[in-house]
């Protein structure tokens, strides 16, 4: 690697050819203020269009300012990134910016957490120059995701994870000068685009553009509600998460203090999502197993690879882009819409609970979710299985707003029977996570061995798409792994023209996995904060004393005192759903 | 937005325009160009057809068209008024002129008239500074156009 050496504000960096400024500065403790750049390192996620010019520097012999975060390192060049000029260009390119921004930072839902706000405290803005026409647009609110265009800046981070991360192109760049905006085609709402809701646009709009849509109040009004039983249940990602929004370090697990907060928010009971993932491997290990037994035994219309079917955003996507395969997916629902109908159907029904009167609720690293718990197949006579998602942030807010010292909160722990969970169902929050729960249990019930070594560490890690192949006694069982949706579509294209060699797939739709998920505090671009959060759950999976699905008591209850057997016909009825072709063009009918 | 239904063939022209820049995606704007030369607009269908043979998303056709002037998702009139507003005409006057014609044929830059006749655009300079101010219908060039001479340009192609 060639090294190239340069001055910068008078500091000598020594760094390899092709360093963006932005980076080499770095190296000699030089942080060069970014808007519309962003990384996530070691995860293959860069946006950097030059388009915000906040990053602007002076090079020495160049004629016009360079932004720091597209030029190029060259040998002998000499920068300076805070003189005069560039600090006068800096001040102005934001109050440019400003300018046609609305000043609505009291009420805006990403006040606190603005990255616009952060850097007009940075440098120091107390006025706004330029008083002028602002952008006006509709704002358009979905399922799951708001999009309120009059707080773009155009920083074009949504467009470069909807289209070369996550592959999905609900976004894009339309129209041209002041009247450019981020939008779906011909402007539509995104509820009319192929949007899966992954919300990971949400996890990288450095303003208020991109929000969820906040159902807070519903549960907040749901609780006050003296006729409903309110039943929570919290996604294994959102313990190894919440803490920092309480300015914990990031990966503090803070499982104990989020049941004791969600029971002084007055949860009727506190229950875990980690119960459904036990269960949701229980029904998905069975029919992974039937199908490799139907398949070894030769049944030609056996379909393999299984899927995995636990995450919304990744339904939504095969559903949008490879309707024709929607029958390869497993049939199992995803954990948060298995506990819904075993919460009013099994436990509801055990205490005398009418469904109608039970509210269940649902707190998600994840956006999907809001719109998976609306599906039409997810209700009885209108009633949804699960009433509302909240997110991490969501939760957070929600703790905060109703004088809850969390930090010194004691521990707590869950309710019972839909509470238990064994070290399984917590890595479901992290890429490779759920197909390791899936080879432990299957593994047992196909050998009728016990398995000694749980740990599968061959599963685990951050590339874009992994495999690994797992020994079941003799058989050789081929695992493919993907996360983000860009990473899956590869290895769907590999399905469909018939080039895969895997027995079952995990595909996770964001970066990281549920970890990584849309709902998930800021992470504002550090891929560390990811990467603590997956060792948090790995931790939390060491530590339990079960750490296997099939060996939770109280699955094992269930079958015997309600379900019967896995996959079957009650199973069928409750914890299993259908997949639909939603790939129809807006305007062209097949 | 109007929902239509495109004609398999002309599917099929789209495809075979599609072909013959390999499908591939590089060549978005070129596909562009030779589709609004088929029909003189490129509506949602068309880009949605080309958005899949391209393999892009709708999305981002819908960005490009956009982005360029002289891409429109309107159809054009069957008499298109183009206004040069290029420096010549413009000094000469060419804005009061579009503003005469914005006035009579009660429609926008970009716009068609109810009826289908009229289509109206601004273009920068056909050539002709020494008769500016220049207007275009169709390949007709009118030169030295005043405002007051609007309604007669107007006339002769509403018959």
């Amino acid at each position: 690697m060639n090294m190239v050496k340069l001055i910068i504000d008078g500091k000598t960096a020594e760094v390899p050819e092709n360093t963006t400024l932005l980076k080499a500065a770095k190296t000699v403790g030089i942080d060069i203020p970014t808007l519309c750049y962003f990384e996530l390192k070691d995860m293959n996620i860069e946006n950097r269009p030059g388009g915000c010019r906040v990053c602007v520097v002076e090079v020495k012999g160049r004629r016009n300012l360079a932004p720091a975060c597209n030029t190029m390192v060259a040998e002998g060049m000499e920068v300076y990134t805070h003189n005069i000029r560039v600090l006068n260009a800096r001040r102005t390119v934001l109050e440019l910016i400003l300018s046609d921004h609305p000043a609505e930072c009291l009420t805006c839902a990403k006040s606190g957490s603005c990255e616009l706000q952060s850097m007009a405290q940075q440098l120091g803005v107390r006025e706004i120059p330029y008083q002028g026409e602002q952008s006006k647009y509709r704002k358009d609110t979905s399922p799951a995701i708001i999009r309120d265009v009059d707080k773009c800046i155009m920083c074009r981070r949504c467009e470069m994870m909807c289209n070369d991360v996550q592959t999905v192109g609900a976004l894009s760049a339309v129209n041209r000068g002041f009247m450019a905006v981020v939008a779906p085609a011909f402007e539509m709402n995104l509820e009319k685009s192929p949007c899966t809701y992954c919300g990971q646009c949400v996890s990288v709009c450095p303003t208020g553009a991109l929000t969820e849509v906040d159902h807070s109040r519903n549960v907040i009004n749901a609780l006050a509600d003296p006729t409903k039983t309110v039943v929570v249940q919290t996604a294994p990602a959102v313990r190894a998460a919440l803490g920092e929004e309480f300015g914990l370090a990031p990966g503090t697990l803070v499982t104990g203090k989020m049941v004791a907060a969600l029971r002084r928010l007055g949860f009727d009971y506190v229950f875990d999502t980690d119960f459904a993932a036990d269960l949701t491997i229980m029904e998905e290990g069975t029919e992974l197993l039937d199908r490799l037994t139907r398949y070894l035994k030769g049944d030609k219309d056996v379909k393999l690879p299984i899927l995995t079917s636990c995450c919304p955003g990744w339904v939504n996507f095969f559903e949008h882009n490879f309707p024709e395969m929607r029958d390869i997916p497993s049939t199992a629902k995803s954990p948060q819409q298995m506990f819904g109908p075993i919460a009013k159907e099994y436990f509801g029904k055990k205490l005398g609970i009418d469904r109608k009167n039970m509210i269940v609720v649902s707190i998600m690293p994840c956006l999907a979710k809001k719109y998976e718990c609306q599906r039409d197949e997810f209700k009885v006579d209108g009633d949804p299985d699960v009433n509302y998602s909240l997110s991490t942030r969501e939760l957070a807010h929600l703790i905060k707003a109703s004088n809850i010292d969390f930090n010194s909160l004691p521990a707590d722990d869950f309710d019972n029977p839909l509470g238990e969970s064994t070290g399984a169902s917590v890595i479901f929050g992290t890429t490779g996570g759920v197909i390791e729960a899936a080879c432990r249990t299957a593994y047992e019930l196909y050998t009728k061995k016990k398995l000694e070594k749980v740990d599968f560490k061959e599963l685990r890690g951050l590339e874009n798409v992994r495999h690994a192949t797992i020994d079941f006694d003799g058989l050789p069982i081929n695992i493919g792994i993907a996360h983000g949706l860009g990473n899956a579509r590869k290895l769907l294209e590999d399905i469909r023209d018939g080039k895969s060699h895997f027995h079952a797939i995990e595909i996770m739709a964001c970066p990281g996995g549920c970890i990584g998920g849309g709902g998930q505090p800021y992470h504002h671009g550090d891929s560390e904060i990811i990467k603590l959060r997956a060792s948090a759950l790995y931790r939390e999976d060491a530590g339990k004393p079960i750490r296997k699905s099939h060996e939770n008591p109280f699955i094992q209850e269930l079958y015997r005192e309600f379900l019967g057997k896995p996959c079957g016909e009650l199973s069928h009825h409750l914890l299993h759903t259908h997949y639909f072709d939603k790939s129809a063009g807006v305007f062209v009918e097949e | 937005m109007a929902k239509i239904k495109l004609s398999e063939k002309k599917i099929q022209e789209l495809k075979d325009v599609c072909k013959t820049f390999n499908n591939d995606k590089g060549e978005l704007i070129n596909v562009l160009h030779k589709a609004q030369s088929l029909s003189g607009y490129l509506p949602a269908e068309v880009q949605e057809v080309i958005a899949k043979e391209l393999n892009v998303s709708v999305a981002h056709v819908y960005g490009v068209v956009t982005f360029y002037s002289f891409f429109t998702m309107q159809p054009k009139g069957i008499h298109p008024v183009s206004i040069c507003l290029g420096t010549a005409c413009y000094v000469r006057g060419a804005e009061k002129v579009l503003e005469e014609f914005k006035r009579q044929l009660k429609i926008q830059v970009g716009e068609t008239t109810p009826d289908g006749k009229f289509s109206l655009s601004c273009l920068r300079c056909v050539g002709a500074c020494g008769l500016a101010p220049v207007v275009m219908v169709g390949e007709k060039v009118f030169g030295r156009v005043a405002p007051d001479g609007v309604a007669d340009i107007i006339a002769e192609y509403n018959t």
